[in-house]
């Protein structure tokens, strides 16, 4: 039964927890962390337990933070750090870590590996439960990589790691402005995986090459790995052959948005949270639903039930939705700060909090 | 010798009390001051060893250009490190 739900705002860590009153499960705030601090990624490593946290100061730079007794106490450890600069490196923009954007565990096999994705665009390895970091040079090296560009910030970014439960050698990542990039070896080689997605953002010549494209969210089943989904900058996307191809789907009342999430059990059950379009940040006729598809998104139904009735302008960036292991209970945040919790997979939304900090991130620690 | 000084909110993070450091260049300055204190660096410059880009440094009141931190320090300078409003 999941017990807590990590919350990473503009403004700190918050920790809810759940207590059963009755039938009926309450959510409290449990603790804040990092008060006052942007934390931009959240991980709770299901091997051991270890929650990890990434902070954004303004000022001072990205600073990692590790809990092994679910939150008590925090150590600080090591940041991803970049290489020195080469003189003649292809590119102005330098090698400096912007933010952690990403963060996930290796597999059960790879006890203490972790992944994090970065801006600007480097994918960093550590082997020792973060003490230390190795940016994979093999992904950014690749001269491919000088053509990616900023979305949403900047800079490009790794914002979606996925492993393969089959087989941790196997990794795909989803990079804004970058494409879907896949790894059949741990890293030592890496192949473009974005075929089939249009990026209506380019001259026409160049609206299907995968290297440009921006998935803004990328996850993958667990019960059937060869099928991923996509939110993308424009439209969502569907694979069921492990990223070699993406078909778009089409939803009503819109195919934007940030966010999805995969069902753990069922490889045709995802959520998305759409908005307008790309020019216009916000619910459709300010609404904010959830689609929701159970047949591999080939039809869509909305959900609204305890979603704002009146006028909402909320955004649903792309970690502000989770799910947890059961498959039942999602969390969703958004970037105005409220927070929404249901237990029946969307049947019924409960409003947690129309107060927090802007939200970045949400994940279930179990 | 220049005095270096760290501004409170910099503190919260490292505690990092005034102290002369012998220098004749601002980055000369902070290296030494890194080098008593290695933790610190990472929250003033990048990895790249440049100046993070809301981290503001005045010499004697007078703002200084980050780029380079190449500004000469006379033996009395002040060095001050403060955050920068920009990154609130």
């Amino acid at each position: 039964m999941t017990e807590r739900i990590l919350v990473g705002t503009r403004k700190g860590l918050f920790v809810l927890n759940r207590q059963l009153a009755g039938v009926a499960a309450l959510w409290q705030i449990e603790a804040v962390h990092f008060l006052g601090e942007p934390v931009s990624m959240v991980l709770h490593d299901t091997r051991d337990g270890t929650w990890h946290a990434a902070l954004n100061l303004g000022h001072f730079g990205v600073k990692m933070r590790r809990s092994r007794d679910g939150g008590k106490t925090w150590q600080e450890t090591a940041a991803p750090v970049y290489p020195s600069q080469p003189a003649d490196a292809k590119e102005e923009k330098p090698w400096a870590l912007q933010q952690v954007w990403s963060l996930e565990t290796g597999g059960t096999d790879q006890p203490n590996m972790l992944w994090a994705g970065t801006n600007p665009g480097g994918l960093f390895r550590s082997d020792d439960g973060g003490d230390s970091w190795e940016l994979q040079r093999s992904l950014w090296d690749r001269p491919e990589r000088l053509e990616w560009f900023g979305g949403g910030y900047d800079s490009p970014g790794i914002h979606s790691i996925c492993v393969d439960p089959r087989d941790s050698q196997c990794v795909t990542v989803g990079i804004s402005c970058g494409g879907v990039w896949q790894t059949p070896d741990g890293g030592a080689n890496w192949q473009l995986c974005a075929s089939g997605m249009m990026a209506d953002y380019m001259p026409d010549g160049r609206a299907g090459d995968p290297n440009i494209q921006d998935p803004h969210r990328l996850v993958q089943s667990r019960s059937n790995p060869d099928v991923m989904w996509v939110q993308h900058h424009c439209g969502m996307y569907h694979s069921r052959d492990h990223a070699a191809s993406w078909q778009p789907l089409s939803a009503q009342p819109s195919s934007f948005g940030f966010a999805v999430a995969a069902h753990p059990h069922n490889a045709e059950v995802a959520w998305f949270v759409p908005a307008v379009k790309d020019a216009c940040r916000v619910p459709v006729d300010a609404r904010l639903v959830v689609t929701h598809t159970r047949d591999g998104g080939n039809s869509f139904e909305v959900q609204r039930n305890g979603l704002p009735p009146e006028a909402s302008y909320d955004l649903v960036y792309r970690h502000g939705l989770a799910i947890d292991a059961s498959g039942d209970h999602l969390a969703m945040g958004s970037t105005t700060g409220n927070l929404w919790l249901t237990e029946n997979g969307g049947g019924l939304w409960s409003s947690f909090s129309t107060h927090l900090p802007p939200i970045y991130c949400v994940s279930f620690a179990e | 010798m220049p005095n270096v000084v760290f501004a409170p909110a910099i503190q919260r993070h490292v505690p990092s009390p005034p102290r002369r450091v012998a220098a004749t260049t601002v980055r000369a300055a902070l290296d030494a001051v890194f080098a008593e204190q290695t933790a610190l660096r990472d929250y003033i410059l990048d990895e790249q060893g440049a100046l993070r880009c809301h981290v503001a440094i005045f010499v004697d009141e007078r703002k200084i250009d980050g780029s380079q931190l190449a500004d000469t320090v006379v033996d009395n300078a002040e060095i001050y490190v403060v955050q920068a409003l920009s990154g609130g």
